[in-house]
Parts: structure tokens; sequence; C-alpha cells
């Protein structure tokens, strides 16, 4: 295929992943938004306003970045698990694999299709906190490479869970007993600051942490560690998981007998 | 001239230790219409499964119009169009878009893939229909939608697995007519199926496949004349008492009263009627007892079976 028909087949892969979730836009843009306005009106306005300051913000302005990515980062995941496992399920990805597109682009479509999503759903609740609090962007640079490489980390992931997934429960088993913790437990409420040194270590361990961070730096200007730090994991987590990813598509992990 | 398709060697064996092929060699010329027969779990699937890249094979080659599938494998698939047993389509998709966006894996342009698109639902009786989700369709619909998406891009070569499964005479026959068109205007097809009178009546040249070997390779018409008894029925006008004493011919009448002769390779069929004619037994009409493939192929099935095993399915 020359450079031409693979861009056609990248975009018949993204358009089709962007008109599947917003087809279906109650079941995934929809909620997002109410639970993100749930999260802004119980944690930021109401125990948000007896908190008082975390790392020099108000409560509320502190948790909109950890939230924003939060939605990226599940949306993204989600997006991409239950479109590629879906296919496989219904048989329909072989239309896909006996056609001539490579590898490399069938990931690359469906990273973007995820990415749409997650950043989407980004946009959503960044355009949903305005009503609760100002946004001051520090960095805008920051703000923009931290929310789409992580965006395109966790479209990755979701596409290898989807590869080794046999059945349904697979596709949440990550999302519930990994995911959530590690946002919960990656700097989305509190600053690490807050812990005992031994529980910061551990903390560091987590890569969502210096996502969250990242992007926290890129809008207040504050984080728990160095921007570039935090750029530099992001980008070595996706050389990893796209080594793995591209691996298991050539050896046809869970698509091919 | 280059094959269509070549295979050398081929073998599979899958993780449980199964072994689909044990080596099969397989040659279909640029134009033909071919049919692999064989029974269930012969190793049909497989072998259209690794031509197609949905199973990844042990060992062997497997060529498409010269493209190695080891080394030009993109080359390999853009001469090949397919059609699965089962449904393998987005359910919830319209029809018009499984069509094109099929083609844009290809990297055919929309607009492109629109008028081809447009070109094979109309051929298929499907236009009316194209904005319809797929899972709307009748089970025939589904088919012929999975035959115009196979299509789009104008495949050399179109692979049809089991095509007609499930699907009313009428329009078995509409979709096979479809299918000797499409064979005459050059592009080659390998089918498989259930229908052997599917295989007679469109193929060809033929290879049965069993336990993961072609244990036959020929064209239709030679493997025809190795059928070396028929058996016939006659309807006679008046029912008879007892089966008439034919000279050279085996005969006897079955529960319903109708005649029933064998007649073996060489002998002519106009001695059944000479001696019919002589002992005033006037036939009204005549069919035989079997499809002439049908009867072969089970024969070479049990013959080909381990001992102790026996194939009454008479399938393939």
């Amino acid at each position: 295929m020359n450079a031409q028909a693979l861009f056609t087949a990248y975009t018949t892969i993204v358009l089709r992943e962007i008109r599947r979730f917003t087809r279906i836009w109650p079941q995934t843009l929809l909620p997002p938004a109410v639970t993100m306005t749930l999260y802004f009106i119980i944690f930021g306005n109401l125990i948000g306003s007896r908190i008082g300051e975390m790392g020099g913000f108000d409560y509320m302005s502190f948790i909109v970045p950890g939230l924003i990515m939060m939605a990226v980062i599940t949306n993204s995941y989600a997006n991409v698990v239950s479109s590629f496992f879906s296919m496989k399920f219904q048989r329909s990805v072989e239309e896909l694999l006996v056609s001539p597109v490579p590898n490399w682009v069938i990931l690359a479509g469906y990273v973007t299709g995820g990415m749409a999503r997650g950043l989407g759903i980004g946009v959503i609740v960044t355009l949903l906190s305005l009503a609760f609090t100002q946004l001051k962007i520090h960095s805008l640079p920051m703000v923009v490479v931290t929310v789409f490489l992580t965006s395109a980390l966790f479209s990755v992931g979701g596409f290898i869970n989807a590869l080794l997934a046999t059945k349904f429960d697979d596709v949440s088993i990550v999302p519930t007993f990994v995911l959530t913790p590690l946002t919960y437990l990656g700097g989305v409420f509190y600053s690490i600051d807050l812990l005992p040194d031994f529980w910061q270590g551990v903390s560091m361990a987590n890569p969502i942490l210096y996502m969250v961070n990242g992007f926290r730096f890129g809008i207040l200007g504050v984080s728990d560690v160095n921007p570039f730090v935090s750029l530099g994991t992001i980008l070595a987590f996706i050389a990893v998981l796209t080594f793995i990813a591209l691996r298991l598509l050539a050896r046809g992990k869970g698509i091919r007998h | 001239m280059t094959n269509a398709l070549d295979i050398e060697g081929l073998t599979k064996t899958y993780g449980s230790g199964f072994e689909a092929l044990k080596g099969i060699d397989l040659k279909v010329a640029q134009g033909d219409f071919f049919a692999l027969l064989g029974p269930n779990g012969a190793g049909k699937s497989t072998t259209l499964g690794i031509v197609c890249s949905l199973v990844t094979k042990s060992a062997g080659k497997v060529s498409v119009f010269g493209y190695d599938i080891d080394t030009h494998l993109s080359d390999a698939k853009l001469h090949l169009g397919v059609v699965p047993q089962e449904f393998n389509f987005n359910q919830f998709e319209k029809v018009f878009d499984i069509v094109t966006i099929q083609a844009g894996y290809y990297g055919i342009p929309l607009k492109k893939a629109a008028v081809s698109a447009e070109k094979y639902l109309k051929k298929l009786g499907l236009w009316d229909k194209r904005n319809t989700p797929a899972r709307m369709l009748s089970g025939g619909m589904k088919r012929r939608l999975m035959i115009a998406r196979a299509l789009v891009h104008e495949p050399k070569l179109l692979i049809l697995d089991e095509p007609t499964a499930g699907v009313d005479i009428e329009l078995r026959r509409s979709m096979w007519s479809f299918l000797e068109d499409m064979n005459r205007q050059g592009t080659t097809i390998i089918l498989t199926t259930h229908y052997l009178e599917e295989a007679e009546a469109l193929c060809r040249n033929i290879a049965i496949i069993d336990h993961g070997r072609i244990v036959r390779n020929t064209s239709k018409r030679e493997l025809l004349q190795q059928l070396s008894l028929e058996t016939f029925l006659l309807d006679t006008e008046l029912a008879l008492d007892t089966a008439p004493d034919l000279e050279g011919f085996s005969c006897r009448l079955d529960d319903e009263g109708v005649l029933e002769v064998d007649v073996h390779k060489g002998q002519a069929l106009n001695d059944v009627f000479m001696q019919l004619e002589q002992q005033r037994v006037k036939v009204v009409s005549m069919r035989t007892k079997a499809n002439r493939l049908e009867e072969l192929f089970i024969r070479m099935v049990e013959h080909n079976a381990p001992k102790g095993e026996t194939k009454t399915e008479g399938r393939a």
C-alpha cells in the first residue's frame, strides 16, 4: 500500500471509531460528564470548602486538573478496549485482518479513536469545571502535550487489554482493579506532600501520579514531581506499551488462530 | 502463467496439539472455478484461513498470484476477497457503511468506494437496504452482503467458505448465476460447500481434503469419470409386482415400487431400455438415485477414514 492508501485506511478506522462512540453518546459521552459534575459539586464545593487550600490553591482549583486527567485516562482506555474487544467478539475484526492494513496502522487508528473520545471528554469536563472555578493556564504547551500523550498511552493500554481479553470480564478487570485505584492514589484529590515519607516513596512508583502532576503543573504551575520527569515517564511508557502491542499484533495474539 | 493460488507443504498444528493440516499441496490456476471439499473438520476452513491470514500456518508456503504471504503479505491480500462461513460484520452498522469501510481498509477513498459499493449492492439486490443496519437483514441478505463486501476492492481471487449455507433454493440459484458471471469476467473463485450439487454445477476443478490431507485433486470431469457405478431410478407407467430380470444389470424395487437399476461404467443405458421394452415395461421418467459427486465423495472419504471410523454423513 502506498502512503495515500495507508492514510485512507487510517482515516477509515479513526472515523469509524468516532462514529461509534458518538452514535452511542448516552453510553460514552454523557456518563463522564454527569460523574465529573458530581465530583465538582461534592468534593469541590461541599467538602472542598471545608478543606481549605491544597498546594497553595483552593481545593476546587486543585482537583480540577486531576479530575480532567482522570476522565481522559478512563475514557481513552475504555473506548479502545470496548471497541476492539467487541470487534473480536463479533468477529468483525476479521474485516481488518484479511485486508492489507499494516499492524501499525491498525494500532494508530484505534489509538487515535481512543484519543478522540478521551480528549473530547477532557474538553467537556473542562467546560463543566468552568461553572465551578476559574482556570488560569500556567503553560499551555505543557497542558496540551501532557494530555495528548497520556490519552495516547491509555489508548495503547486499552488496545493491549482488548487483545489479551478472552471474555467480557477481562475487559473490566483492569479498569476496575488497576486503573481506578492507581488514579485515585495518583494525586487527583491530594498532594503527596500530605503522605508520610514511606507512602510518598510508594506513590512515586505510580505512573498516573506523573501524568496528573504534569497536567496540574501545566494549569496551576505546581506539581509534586518535576514536569519533565512526568513527560519522560509518559513517553517511556508509550514506547514500551507500543512495542508490546505491535509484538502481540504480529503474533496474532487473541485475533488469529 | 502464475497460479492464482499456490500451496506447498502446508501444515497446521493448533495449540491443543491437533494436526489440522498434514502437508498439503494445491494449485489453483487463474480463472478457475475451484471447489475444496471435505467432511467437517477435514481442514478446509483452516486452509482457507491460512490463505486469508486469519490462521497462522505451522509450516509450508502459500502464494497468491505469485506473492508469498511470508514476504509480500500486503500484495497477496490486495488480490484476495473473502466470504467467510459465519457472519463477521458489525451488526449495528449500516449495509452501505460496512461495504465502504471495507474498501477503506484497502486504501480506496470514500468517493471511489461508494461507486463500487453501489455497483455490487445493486448486483446483489441489496441497494434498497443500503441504509438498514446489518442486524435487520435476513440470513440470505447477510450472505449477499458479505459477498458485496468481499468484492468492493475488485479482487482477482474470491474465496467463499460455504456461501450458500442456509440459503433457500431460489436465492442459491441466483447466487450461483452471479458467481458464474464473476468467474466469466475473469475472477478466480475457490469455493467450499456442503452442497455437492453446487460444486458439480459450478466448479471445473475439485480437490477433496480429508484428515488434513488432499485425497484427490483433479478436474470435475475426470473425477466423475471415476464413478464406476450409478444407480438410476425408473418410474414405470404401471406398478410392478416384482423387479424385471435384466441381463447384465442388477435391479430391484424400492419401498415405493420404483425400479432401481445399477449401471456399471462401460454399460449402455440403452440396453436397460431395450430389455424393458421387450418385457413391455414402459418407463415414464428417470433420475439418478444420488448426486454423482456426492456418491464419489462418500466413497473417497470412507476409504480414507481410519479403521473403525465410518463417515455416513455424506456431506462435504
